[in-house]
């Protein structure tokens, strides 16, 4: 029986249209999945579901009746329930606070986290409480209301695979008491293993509903890209990893640019390697093991509590990201909000490093902005419909516009904190191709993800890190989610014994 | 539910096209409230007293009138765009006033106007130390030190000095050349070419929206905020520096409530202008259209005999309903 139809449902601002008509079926006591490129109207449709937005045509039923979700409050009343891609919380207010404001009673959540095998302090406040745990505080609140249709928008996209677990075992759950998820994912892997069906949109509109299970990952690739752009995808993909692996055997040839030893800062316990220009170096690291630390420091946003880092041979002591910059060192942080002028215009955004010197007068060099502009959006092919305010561009676009400031600006080494999260397979491709291109070109990249199966992928070695110290180290081929997996939990070494 | 209202889609659709155009381009819809004012005002006048309002006199002595607001509302727009306030405004321009007619006689007037300028500056200096460094809360930095200046203030207009405002500065603040081009022009104009161009041409100019649209994101760019807001703070007491010596020249005498009745319009041809109170989107072209408005405003109030209470509250009322028309248009996205 089905829980949920929406038919037709659209919303445009102003000339921007978000989702152009699109119809979604969800029955009871089924995972479903929705899927599409960056920008082909995902969140959209979940938050004119929840009543976070409204439709502007179109229809939904809930178990046949017509109802129109005016607000998020409404949306719980009569079963759905969101977690968004952002949690939200207020920063400066207490888990516990933050819970009552939404009107759910504490005690449930914290039932439901203890369910979840999750241990948080509901007086901490919740901007202390790391990202992850937010994600799951969100889910725990969403389930403390006991909903008939959870929507789960792109949750797993910051957590680490523990978590992600978690959240696999919410669904089985939902599924089994002949309730239903919505799931919206990037990692088309989940979809193939969680989901009962799968509704792909494409440019505003649902392009197919299929299942996952029997015909896999390529059909649901080809309906999310179009058929044309599918088999062009597909051919590329095999040229960029043949061009790949050739190169792997070529990168050994840099000199050391960025080297570590002995950090110490926050949860870091002494940390050292290198890495040399052109090479991808990943950092692989359940939640919490200190890789936040390495990297803020690494970026000159926190200072180091011990230890040396050096670039180039010369002694790297940032008191601040300017500092760290100069010295080639520059951040794509994971949280995107951290890094965009969300008023100003996509320009403005990609050439802001380059103006980051009060002392630096005069007029700016307008042909040459442009001209380095272009170069970035072209190689990241950024959408810039929606260019005049970097807020208006979909989740993927922005993360694009975190990555091309630094193209826009140079660099010598890139440290990449989590850089696909919340971004389709297409782009997440494109993103694999940049890194190992900007590698070859003589950077040297610096690489932490939350998803296991990009290492290999990306990375010519690859080091994990647990309780602060690094714990293994892995050719980038060998780094297959299993032996990650023993390293990240520090048991490589107890095995070697 | 749907039928009949894909006509009504369209309509609403064509509304909220007209409403961004004019919330992309302000100055349009205040350069035709500008015009509109005008002739209201006209009308009012013939009416009145049988003449006209809408002469190159009356158009001349509006922009004669506004300059000094433009100038204080130079200085908050900059403060404003990195998301703060100025309160100090009035009482540093109050400073450059006294300044400037007590030290010209005993020391020259370039050295008094110097003076007075580098005071401005410095009080400036002070807020911008205290909000970007210390980290005060904007309004209760420039507030604070509005109360020290002026407490200061009134100890020096008590001990004996002669006051003299010099003719340069009278001619400058009150008279004009070729009949119709009031000389506070020639101070005003550079300055504004100055600002709009810096802002959007210049790396600094960047900066400021940067900053007050996400200050975050900024340090994580390399940028050091705290030098940013310094430098406009600083800038801000300079503007309204200027604003004072051409007050002072208006008026040829100095007093302690020289500029207290411009700090609320200050703020208020701000906001007219279209720039955010939380800072990171605007401009000065849309404070110069918001001045302009708010001096002809005054002139229609005069006309109708209105008490300076009644204007204190229209300005009021003015800020309160563009905050809440602003954050009604922004919200709806």
């Amino acid at each position: 029986m089905s829980l949920l139809e929406a038919r037709e449902v659209g919303k445009r601002y102003g000339p921007v249209v978000a989702l152009e008509s699109a119809n979604l079926s969800v029955d009871a006591g089924e995972v479903h999945a929705l899927l599409g490129a960056n920008g082909a109207g995902k969140s959209t449709f979940v938050k004119i579901l929840t009543g976070v937005i409204q439709r502007d045509g179109g229809s939904v039923e809930l178990r046949g009746e017509p109802v129109r979700v005016s607000s998020p409050s409404q949306a719980a009343r009569i079963g759905l329930a969101p977690v968004f891609q952002d949690p939200a919380l207020v920063p400066d207010l207490t888990v516990a606070q933050n819970i009552r404001l939404t009107g759910v009673a504490v005690e449930k959540v914290q039932q439901r986290l203890r369910e979840l095998d999750i241990d948080i302090d509901f007086t901490e406040q919740a901007g202390d409480v790391p990202l992850p745990l937010l994600r799951m505080i969100d889910l725990a609140r969403a389930m403390a209301r006991d909903p008939q249709l959870l929507l789960l928008d792109e949750i797993t996209a910051a957590l680490p695979s523990d978590l992600a677990e978690r959240v696999f075992a919410v669904m089985e759950e939902w599924r089994r008491r002949g309730r239903s998820v919505l799931f919206i994912t990037h990692r088309l892997a989940e979809v193939i293993a969680m989901c009962d069906r799968a509704t792909v949109l494409r440019d505003g509109r649902d392009v197919g509903t299929l299942v996952p299970r029997g015909g896999g990952e390529r059909q649901i690739v080809e309906h999310m890209l179009g058929p044309e752009a599918a088999k062009a995808e597909a051919r590329a993909a095999e040229v960029d990893e043949k061009a790949a692996a050739e190169d792997r055997g070529a990168a050994d040839a840099g000199a050391t640019t960025l080297g570590v030893s002995d950090l110490r800062v926050g949860s870091l316990a002494g940390v050292s390697f290198s890495l040399r220009g052109g090479e991808i170096l990943g950092i692989a690291a359940l939640e919490g093991q200190g890789q936040d630390d390495l990297f803020a420091v690494l970026a000159g946003e926190r200072r180091a509590e011990g230890g040396e880092m050096s670039v180039a041979g010369k002694a790297l002591r940032p008191r601040h990201p300017y500092d760290a910059i100069r010295s080639g060192l520059v951040l794509v942080p994971a949280d995107r909000l951290l890094a965009l002028l969300p008023q100003r215009s996509v320009r403005e955004n990609i050439a802001a490093p380059r103006y980051n010197r009060v002392t630096r007068w005069g007029p700016i060099n307008p042909r040459e902005e442009r001209r380095r502009v272009a170069k970035a959006i072209e190689a990241l092919q950024i959408d810039t419909r929606a260019q005049r305010q970097v807020r208006r561009l979909s989740g993927g676009n922005q993360q694009k516009v975190t990555i091309a400031r630094w193209l826009a600006s140079g660099f010598q080494t890139l440290l990449c904190f989590d850089p696909t999260r919340g971004i389709d397979v297409g782009t997440k491709r494109q993103i694999y191709a940049l890194l190992r291109r900007l590698a070859d070109d003589g950077a040297a990249i610096l690489f932490f993800s939350s998803e296991l199966s990009e290492f290999p992928l990306v990375c010519d070695r690859v080091l994990t890190l647990f309780g602060g110290r690094i714990t293994g180290e892995l050719a980038g081929e060998g780094a297959d989610e299993a032996s990650l997996l023993r390293a990240m939990h520090g048991l490589v070494e107890e095995v070697a014994v | 539910m749907t039928a009949g209202s894909p006509q009504v889609a369209t309509q609403t659709a064509r509304l909220r096209a007209a409403q961004r155009i004019l919330s992309d381009n302000p100055a349009i819809a205040l350069t035709f409230i500008f015009v509109a004012l005008f002739v209201v005002t006209d009308i009012v006048n013939r009416a009145q007293s049988g003449k006209a309002f809408l002469t190159p006199t009356q158009v001349s002595t509006t922009f004669l009138y506004a300059a000094p607001l433009a100038l204080l509302g130079a200085g908050q727009t900059l403060v404003m765009l990195t998301g703060g306030v100025d309160l100090s405004v009035a009482t540093t321009a109050t400073t450059a006033a006294f300044v400037t007619s007590g030290t010209a006689h005993d020391h020259g007037t370039g050295a008094a106007l110097l003076l007075a300028l580098g005071l401005g500056f410095g009080i400036g200096l002070v807020n911008g130390i205290g909000v970007a460094i210390f980290r005060v809360n904007p309004l209760i930095m420039t507030l604070g030190i509005s109360s020290v200046t002026l407490g200061a203030l009134t100890i020096y207009s008590q001990t004996r000095f002669v006051a003299l405002v010099p003719n340069i500065v009278n001619t400058l603040g009150s008279s004009r050349f070729f009949k119709y081009v009031p000389y506070d022009l020639l101070v005003w104009a550079p300055i504004a070419a100055l600002i709009i161009l810096g802002l959007r041409h210049s790396g600094f100019g960047r900066m400021i929206f940067a900053v007050g649209d996400n200050p975050v994101a900024c340090r994580l760019a390399g940028v050091r905020v705290w030098q940013v807001l310094l430098l406009v703070y600083a800038l801000c007491g300079a503007f309204s520096a200027v604003a004072g010596i051409l007050l002072v020249g208006f008026n040829d005498a100095a007093d302690l409530g020289i500029a207290a009745p411009f700090l609320l319009p200050s703020v208020a041809a701000v906001v007219i202008g279209g720039t955010s109170i939380l800072g990171g989107s605007g401009g000065y072209g849309g404070t110069i259209l918001g001045a302009l408005i708010l001096t002809v405003l005054d002139s229609l109030l005069t006309i109708l005999n209105a008490a300076p209470a009644v204007k204190q509250m229209l300005y009021g009322a003015i800020i309160l309903a563009l905050a809440w028309l602003y954050a009604r248009t922004s919200s709806s996205d």
